[in-house]
């Protein structure tokens, strides 16, 4: 986990899933739920979508056009919550956004999501890397 | 004036950013302020800063002489009369102006409205606005290869119905400049209006509103060296008789009574409801003294430097399209292949440029450019061709763009 200190790593890590994203299509699935987020100064436009059943976060995707940080940032968390519950992946979430925003947090849930710890010295990034996971947010805000 | 003497008058110029000098290429958003601008600012706040026309003192009347003055200043710059001259909070206030005050009121079902696809937001949504309300129809021009709307473009949707074309002289993306002058006579000749955007146009190039033969010009301040939250709607006299204003309030009604009589106050301070702006006014003041001091001939001349020399060096760069060849303004759009242009920005910044990514508030053309968005180089005639060397050797060096993720 501590690899994703080595910026090499880091880079590879973010161009891997922005070339590659996981999980990039709509959900098609009985109970999904979408939510769209975008932001008013760039082209960042994705949809959220997820699927809950029993308090575990059954399937987790994104789509919609994205710059790289954006893109690669809503990957990783896209694998690192499904198959979660409810509480764990608020806690994930919580983790990251305390991360991204330079105040203490548990790094050992936040797997890939590491190599995004560089953000709040790129202040005008913090939109991008937290875009996908706002959305995650509020999505399982409205479930609880 | 030499390109040395202007650069001491912005003192942000000499101040580092991640250990680096600023190189200012954004100037499409907005342009820096120059020391005299901020001291007249400053001269409001000092020295007048009551409200004019309200009280009987000498402090209010001394403002009231200074904002008749830039009045005046702004007219004669565009060649305008004062009382042509409504001041409102820039270019964006100026067409909801328009269009709330007289295409709400004058346009019914079956009138048309023409725009084009490269227009600013600002320029897009009150009209959308307006067909909305009216019934009138929007009719948004697709553009061609000359990246403008010319004469052959607009021609065919000209008739009796056409009541109102609106366009930026310069595009805010494409950087291309319209005969204005050609395409008010034709719309004239059907019995429409032309309202110009001059927002990129009016800081950069002689504006003459009675050569042009336009109806109503908008721009802003804060892109002319201005300052924010100012701007000016021209429109001639007989057509702003016909206007109601939309907002309301003191400063432009005389009386009123509990009759729900009015009277309003006279032209132009009937579309000026509120305490106006008045340090941006008196700021905007010494913006136009300051330009007409550097002179339309030197911004023309350097812009078209900065222009060709950046143009021509990211043509040579293998991984940079552009986007824009026609443009007649110091605006390039392009992008920097396999890489995300909000991506390129950052990485422009972490080399201390300041340029634009995204789609610079103009969504229509997405489809015409076929790209989701652009970086946006946008220079004035305070920038320098060293300045552009470094804009380049960061273009060449843009696609390591996520070193500036990892500084």
């Amino acid at each position: 986990m501590h690899t994703f200190n080595d910026p090499i790593v880091m880079r590879q890590v973010i161009m891997d899933h922005y070339e590659h994203p996981r999980n990039k299509f709509k959900l098609n699935l009985p109970g999904a739920r979408t939510i769209h987020m975008d932001t008013a100064g760039c082209i960042d436009d994705i949809d959220v979508n997820i699927v809950i059943e029993r308090g575990i976060i059954k399937a987790l995707s994104f789509d919609g056009v994205a710059c790289t940080i954006s893109t690669a940032s809503t990957s990783i968390m896209t694998e690192l919550i499904e198959g979660k519950t409810l509480e764990e992946a608020t806690y994930i979430v919580d983790q990251y956004i305390k991360m991204i925003h330079a105040q203490p947090y548990d790094e050992s849930v936040l797997g890939e999501a590491m190599v995004f710890q560089n953000t709040h010295k790129q202040a005008s990034r913090i939109k991008c890397a937290t875009l996908g996971w706002q959305g995650l947010s509020q999505l399982l805000k409205e479930k609880k | 004036m030499t390109i040395k003497d202007i650069r001491r008058d912005f003192p942000i110029l000499k101040k580092k950013f991640k250990g680096k000098t600023l190189a200012y290429f954004d100037n499409a958003a907005t342009s820096l302020k120059p020391l005299p601008v901020v001291r007249a600012i400053n001269h409001y706040y000092l020295d007048l800063p009551v409200n004019a026309g309200r009280g009987e003192y000498d402090l209010s009347f001394a403002l009231e002489k200074e904002i008749d003055q830039a009045r005046e200043k702004v007219a004669t710059f565009i060649h305008a009369t004062p009382k042509e001259i409504i001041f409102t909070t820039g270019t964006t206030m100026g067409i909801n102006m328009i269009a709330q005050s007289y295409a709400m009121n004058v346009l019914t079902k079956g009138d048309e409205i023409i725009i084009t696809e490269s227009e600013h937001a600002a320029n897009v949504l009150p009209w959308y606005q307006v067909v909305e309300k009216t019934g009138a129809k929007l009719i948004i021009l697709d553009l061609d290869q000359e990246q403008r709307l010319t004469p052959t473009l607009l021609k065919p949707y000209l008739n009796s119905k056409t009541k109102i074309v609106s366009f930026a002289d310069v595009s805010n993306v494409l950087g291309t400049k319209t005969d204005v002058q050609s395409i008010a006579q034709m719309v004239h000749e059907v019995g429409g209006l032309v309202i110009v955007d001059g927002a990129q146009s009016v800081p950069h190039f002689p504006t003459n509103v009675s050569e042009l033969g336009i109806d109503f010009l908008v721009f802003s301040g804060h892109k002319m060296l201005g300052p924010t939250g100012i701007g000016v709607l021209y429109g001639k006299l007989a057509l702003l008789e016909k206007m109601k204003p939309f907002y309301t309030g003191g400063g432009m009604s005389l009386r009123y009574n509990k009759k729900q009589e009015v009277k309003y106050a006279p032209i132009p301070q009937i579309f000026e409801a509120g305490t106006q702006h008045w340090s941006g006014i008196i700021g905007l003041s010494a913006a136009i003294t300051y330009l007409q001091r550097v002179g339309f001939d030197f911004i023309h001349a350097q812009e078209t430097k900065l222009r060709q020399h950046a143009l021509a060096g990211l043509k040579k760069i293998a991984h940079v399209q552009v986007y824009n060849d026609k443009t007649e303004a110091a605006i390039l759009a392009f992008n920097i292949k396999g890489v995300n242009p909000q991506d390129a920005a950052t990485y422009f910044n972490s080399q201390g440029i300041a340029v634009r990514s995204g789609q610079h508030c103009a969504r229509n053309l997405v489809e015409y450019l076929k790209t989701d968005g652009t970086v946006r180089w946008s220079a004035y005639f305070y920038n320098t061709i060293e300045e552009v060397d470094r804009f380049l050797k960061a273009a060449e060096d843009g696609r390591n763009f996520l070193d500036a993720y990892f500084q």
